[in-house]
């Protein structure tokens, strides 16, 4: 193979790379500007990061976000995990294809839609809006991605391992729990990690869910925004990215990690 | 049993007074509309290693998966030491199994893989240790304890596996193509192994194989399986002298079938005319035939000598020309072109060395065997 690559895949590579990366880049950037104004460059300071951390409004919205995270996250692991298993695990019962098209329709299901539904459903049984809500919405859109990536690994997992441990005196759920979690738990800490990044990142379905005590970042930014763009929201932004970023690629560090360690596996089983 | 007069030799299947260990009562397993196992009734006795053989899709791995109990019988009752096993979920049965892949446990080391069943059942923490450690030594896998599986080779994995199906010192265990996924001389020795280990542990095995060799080798009875039913019951030797049918013949090792129309002789002979204008073979039956009936006539290669001159001693001599040697050192496989167009396989042992060997290609041979050199089988 040429090991160079032709003018046209740098181009095309450049040109895709600048498109989805440019902008994000660009308010990267604006996030170190010494000036005021969003659009002129004043020279490097990072005060605007300074500022962020006495801004209680700005933090307590991080707090909000960040509860809502890891707890809609976890909600939404477990319940996608038993989902995953019952899926895969399940066999042949009555309603199963309707069932998985079930979990996995939110996937689709345009947003709007989606936060709509979940207010009226608060509203019907007079739940009050707050964190609880949010926690509860993200569960609900975030468990399918949890479900998918879960399932992924559970149809490559030798089902013998889980008759070997039923034969050798395991009970269903001891079973599960000493022998299944244990070799999945790659694939439940990327699911884990993705609802939470999901969850981070939602604007439209937390707008529906959240009370005047609980607005989370995205909304504050949002909100912020429409007063116009500050320097401030820039390095929040920034950060947002970070946090987002490191999530996405531990994950996709994780689950390549393990897929390499399990092909090795694989590979030393079939020598002698 | 054999301690009393070691003269005898182990065959509790021929003494009405055992009651045997597994008994397969009408025993039928269906999934949707496929028939896998077919009203079958077997029973395996205490201390046996029995073997079922067949081809992928016969069965046998079904009749293995009701005993561990993944598999309930659509109809029918496995009894297991007068127990009837039917509401026992897998993980009460005093049965372990040796699965294909070995299902190690990746995330344990080792010893914490032999002693996974011992801490699921009612033995005192502190004798677990003692166990596995036996287990260790039995399989030879003392320095490897604190290995993880994918650490080992695929020889030791095979031995962990079955350290770890016997630790809990079952009733009875199940091995499902133990050997399937080992290379051919550790496959054997591993056979060697096994049959040791059986013997000292007096554990009653069931192994499921589709290898012919393997079940020859390690047995003490071989069931022939085909399409969910048994076709034979046998010991090794019984299984290859008198195969009671051309598929359980022609499934176990070489064998030469010719068909023909039966003349019985009396005195429990048989002549066989199997061509026009030749002299018929003459054989000895196994079960009554009737004038004319189309019947089998089974011989096995080695039991037909090959020379330049037919023999006098044997009853039966026809004349071929070698179409093709197969030279495989200890032994040479001549295929003999009948003047019929029959094809024979006949083997010689390479008793000299290859510079005295005695035909070559298109050579005029004589193929000669005694009267009771094969078995005439009526399907």
């Amino acid at each position: 193979m040429n090991r160079r690559m032709s003018w046209f895949n740098v181009t095309s590579l450049t040109l895709g790379f600048a498109f989805l990366y440019l902008p994000m880049l660009i308010l990267i950037i604006y996030s170190f500007n010494s000036s005021k104004l969003v659009t002129v460059w004043a020279g490097f300071s990072t005060k605007w990061y300074g500022e962020l951390l006495h801004n209680q409004q700005f933090l307590d919205a991080a707090w909000v976000t960040l509860r809502v995270g890891v707890m809609s996250s976890t909600a939404a692991t477990v319940l996608g995990t038993m989902a995953a298993y019952v899926m895969v695990r399940g066999g042949r019962f009555f309603g199963r294809t309707l069932f998985s098209g079930m979990i996995y329709a939110p996937l689709v299901m345009p947003e709007v839609i989606t936060g709509l539904s979940l207010l009226l459903l608060f509203i019907a049984i007079g739940l009050d809006r707050g964190i609880f809500t949010i926690v509860l919405a993200h569960t609900t859109f975030s468990m399918c991605y949890v479900s998918v990536v879960v399932s992924s690994r559970l149809m490559t997992f030798d089902r013998s391992l889980e008759e070997a441990a039923l034969d050798l005196g395991c009970s269903p759920f001891d079973a599960f729990k000493s022998v299944t979690l244990p070799i999945i738990t790659p694939a439940v800490i990327s699911g884990w990690l993705l609802a939470f990044t999901l969850s981070l990142d939602d604007l439209v379905i937390a707008s529906f869910a959240s009370g005047p005590s609980s607005t989370t970042l995205p909304i504050k930014i949002f909100s912020a925004v429409r007063l116009g763009v500050s320097p401030e929201i820039n390095a929040l932004s920034t950060i947002m990215i970070g946090i987002v970023a490191t999530g996405v690629i531990t994950t996709s560090l994780i689950s390549k990690n393990a897929i390499r360690r399990q092909r090795q596996e694989e590979l030393e089983g079939t020598k002698q | 049993m054999a301690e009393a007069n070691p003269q005898k030799v182990f065959a509790p299947w021929e003494d009405p007074n055992q009651a045997p260990l597994i008994r397969f009562e009408g025993v039928t397993k269906k999934f949707g509309t496929f028939t896998a196992v077919d009203n079958l009734n077997l029973d395996i006795y205490r201390g046996e290693f029995f073997a079922l053989l067949g081809p992928s899709g016969c069965g046998k791995t079904t009749l293995m998966r009701m005993l561990a109990g993944f598999e309930d019988p659509t109809m029918g009752n496995i009894w297991l030491d007068d127990v009837d096993v039917a509401p026992i979920p897998p993980n009460k049965r005093p049965v372990n199994m040796m699965f294909q892949s070995y299902a190690l446990f990746p995330h344990l080391t080792v010893w914490d893989n032999i002693a996974f069943g011992l801490k699921r059942s009612d033995m005192p923490q502190e004798q677990i240790g003692d166990r596995v450690q036996a287990m260790l030594r039995l399989t030879r896998l003392e320095q490897f304890a604190k290995r993880k599986p994918h650490q080992i080779s695929g020889g030791q994995r095979q031995r962990v596996a079955l350290a770890r199906s016997l630790a809990k010192a079952p009733k009875l265990l199940l091995l499902d193509e133990p050997l399937g996924a080992l290379d051919k001389k550790l496959r054997q020795e591993t056979q060697f192994e096994l049959m040791d280990i059986q013997e000292k542990t007096g554990t009653t095995f069931v192994i499921v194989t589709h290898d012919q060799e393997e079940a020859m080798t390690v047995a003490t009875r071989v069931a022939v399986m085909d399409h969910g039913k048994l076709v034979q019951v046998a010991t090794p030797a019984g299984i290859y002298e008198t195969p009671n049918s051309v598929y359980v013949a022609d499934f176990i090792g070489e064998v030469n079938i010719i068909e023909g129309a039966a003349a019985p002789m009396g005195d429990g002979k048989v002549d066989i005319a199997f061509a026009e204008g030749v002299e018929p073979i003459h054989a000895t039956i196994g079960e009554p035939v009737t004038a004319g009936q189309k019947v089998f006539f089974a011989i096995r290669p080695e039991k037909i000598h090959v020379g330049r001159e037919p023999d006098p001693t044997r009853a039966n001599r026809i004349r071929g020309k070698v179409h093709d040697i197969a030279y495989l050192g200890n032994i040479s496989t001549y295929r003999v072109e009948l003047e019929t167009g029959q094809m024979i396989s006949a083997q010689m042992t390479n008793a000299r060395r290859l510079s005295r060997r005695d035909f070559t290609w298109e050579d005029e041979v004589w193929l000669s065997w005694t009267d009771t050199a094969g078995v005439v089988l009526t399907r």
